[in-house]
């Protein structure tokens, strides 16, 4: 699963779906898993990397990656 | 040598007379098509103004509208408007107009020969494509080119409505002729509804199959041989009691293109067009109406790159259009609204004259 190639984002966590004219605001975090995503990065890349950056329990971020994750397609922006 | 310098580097003066000078709540279209084609630097343009009502806006914005007639409602008849035209063009010595309203089209469809008899040009579609795609002929015109529009039963007497509620199911779409919808869940909504609107537009009344869904409109311009020489699709971001956009995005879905390319084929539609899409969560795109002429956010296809008034005038001119190929997506319209400061003077001129 990777974020749609269309789909614009900015340093500050604005994503916009061209396609339909969606538009959404994450946090700083989500904005770093983003722009992870489009680095090509891993899962599990990406778990260490938030994990380290804002002292996160490894337990703790998976559900809530998971939970992002799940917004995401519910968004459209995700595609397999 | 001199004088052939300035012949050579001297534009080509246009007169341009456009109607739709309401820009209200429920705007009409003539101001966006007016700041459209006066981006074009190629001509010296003149806009004339053509209003119905004396508080339209647009009159008073002299920095886009260079002179204003009022013309006769369609109500009275084209007699009446050709004598008001061609008075209005031995004074402005009109190249071309622009109509914008719904219900002033028919009449000019049926007066663009003798308009063009007097040296008048206009760019509008045929009469057979314009009946086809009205608002009481269109699921029909969807059957025929497969198209996907909403069933629909035309509406004339209370019965009707009862009997079209009992097929379609409420909730319902209760269309006017010309203008106006609502959404009704119930009988009694529904003949409010039709009460309403008869008295506004006259009958029959629509009632459509309600589509829920995201609600996209599509500019299109057509070059009258079946070629689309211009798409911009938006989406509505905010919507109006009214039902309006009064803030868009362009957006970039090549489902959309495609749909105007086949509407424009079907028709061969000459002029400008607005699809009203209703696309489901699961991507199935419904033309809800077809309306005859530019849309009101028309300034944002010059804003993303193309530009279809000027593009008509060429076209209008004779010139060669090549369709655009590309235009910019995230591309956005806020509307708002400012209160134009005139004086009773200029008022005074245009009800009593008719003209400022």
């Amino acid at each position: 699963m990777r974020l749609k190639k269309n789909i614009a984002t900015s340093e500050a966590g604005f994503i916009f779906n061209p396609g339909s004219g969606d538009s959404f605001s994450s946090n700083p975090i989500g904005s770093d898993i983003l722009s992870y995503f489009k680095e090509n990065k891993s899962r599990q890349e990406i778990i260490n990397l938030i994990c380290v950056k804002y002292e996160v329990s490894k337990n703790q971020f998976e559900k809530d990656l998971e939970d992002f994750l799940t917004q995401l397609k519910d968004y459209n922006l995700l595609e397999e | 040598m001199k004088l052939a310098i300035n012949e050579t580097g001297r534009k080509r003066k246009l007169v341009i007379a456009i109607t739709g000078l309401n820009a209200i709540d429920s705007p009409g279209p003539g101001v966006a098509v007016i700041r459209s084609i006066k981006e074009c630097t190629d001509y010296e343009i003149r806009i004339i103004g053509l209003s119905y009502e004396a508080l339209e806006p647009g009159i008073y914005m002299h920095d886009l509208v260079d002179k204003t007639y009022q013309i006769p409602y369609p109500s009275v008849g084209t007699e009446s408007l050709l004598h008001r035209l061609d008075f209005i063009h031995q004074i402005e010595k009109i190249d071309l107009i622009i109509p914008n309203f719904d219900a002033e089209l028919f009449s000019f469809i049926k007066l663009r020969h003798q308009l063009d008899n007097l040296g008048i040009r206009t760019f509008l579609p045929d009469l057979e494509p314009f009946e086809a795609r009205h608002k009481t002929m269109l699921f029909k015109f969807g059957l025929k080119h497969h198209l996907m529009v909403p069933e629909d039963r035309l509406v004339y007497q209370i019965s009707d409505l009862i009997k079209a509620a009992d097929e379609l199911e409420y909730p319902l779409v209760i269309k006017g002729k010309y203008y106006d919808a609502t959404i009704v869940n119930s009988q009694d909504e529904a003949q409010k509804a039709f009460y309403h609107l008869q008295a506004k537009w006259g009958l029959p009344i629509i009632a459509q199959k309600f589509i829920n869904g995201t609600e996209i409109n599509i500019a299109a311009l057509g070059d009258g041989k079946g070629n689309t020489i211009s798409v911009v699709p938006m989406r509505k971001l905010y919507i109006t009691d009214k039902g309006k956009a009064w803030a868009g995005i362009t957006i970039d879905d090549p489902s959309f293109i495609d749909l105007a390319h086949k509407f424009v084929k079907a028709t061969k539609w000459r002029g400008g067009c607005e699809l009203e899409i209703m696309q489901t969560t699961d991507g199935v795109s419904y033309i809800m109406e077809v309306n005859p002429r530019f849309p009101a956010w028309i300034y944002l296809t010059a804003a993303a790159g193309q530009n279809q008034p000027v593009a008509l005038v060429r076209m209008a001119l004779g010139e060669n259009v090549e369709p655009f190929k590309n235009y910019e997506v995230g591309k956005m319209f806020i509307r708002y609204a400012w209160d134009l400061i005139t004086n009773v003077g200029e008022f005074q001129k245009i009800s009593g004259t008719g003209e400022l």
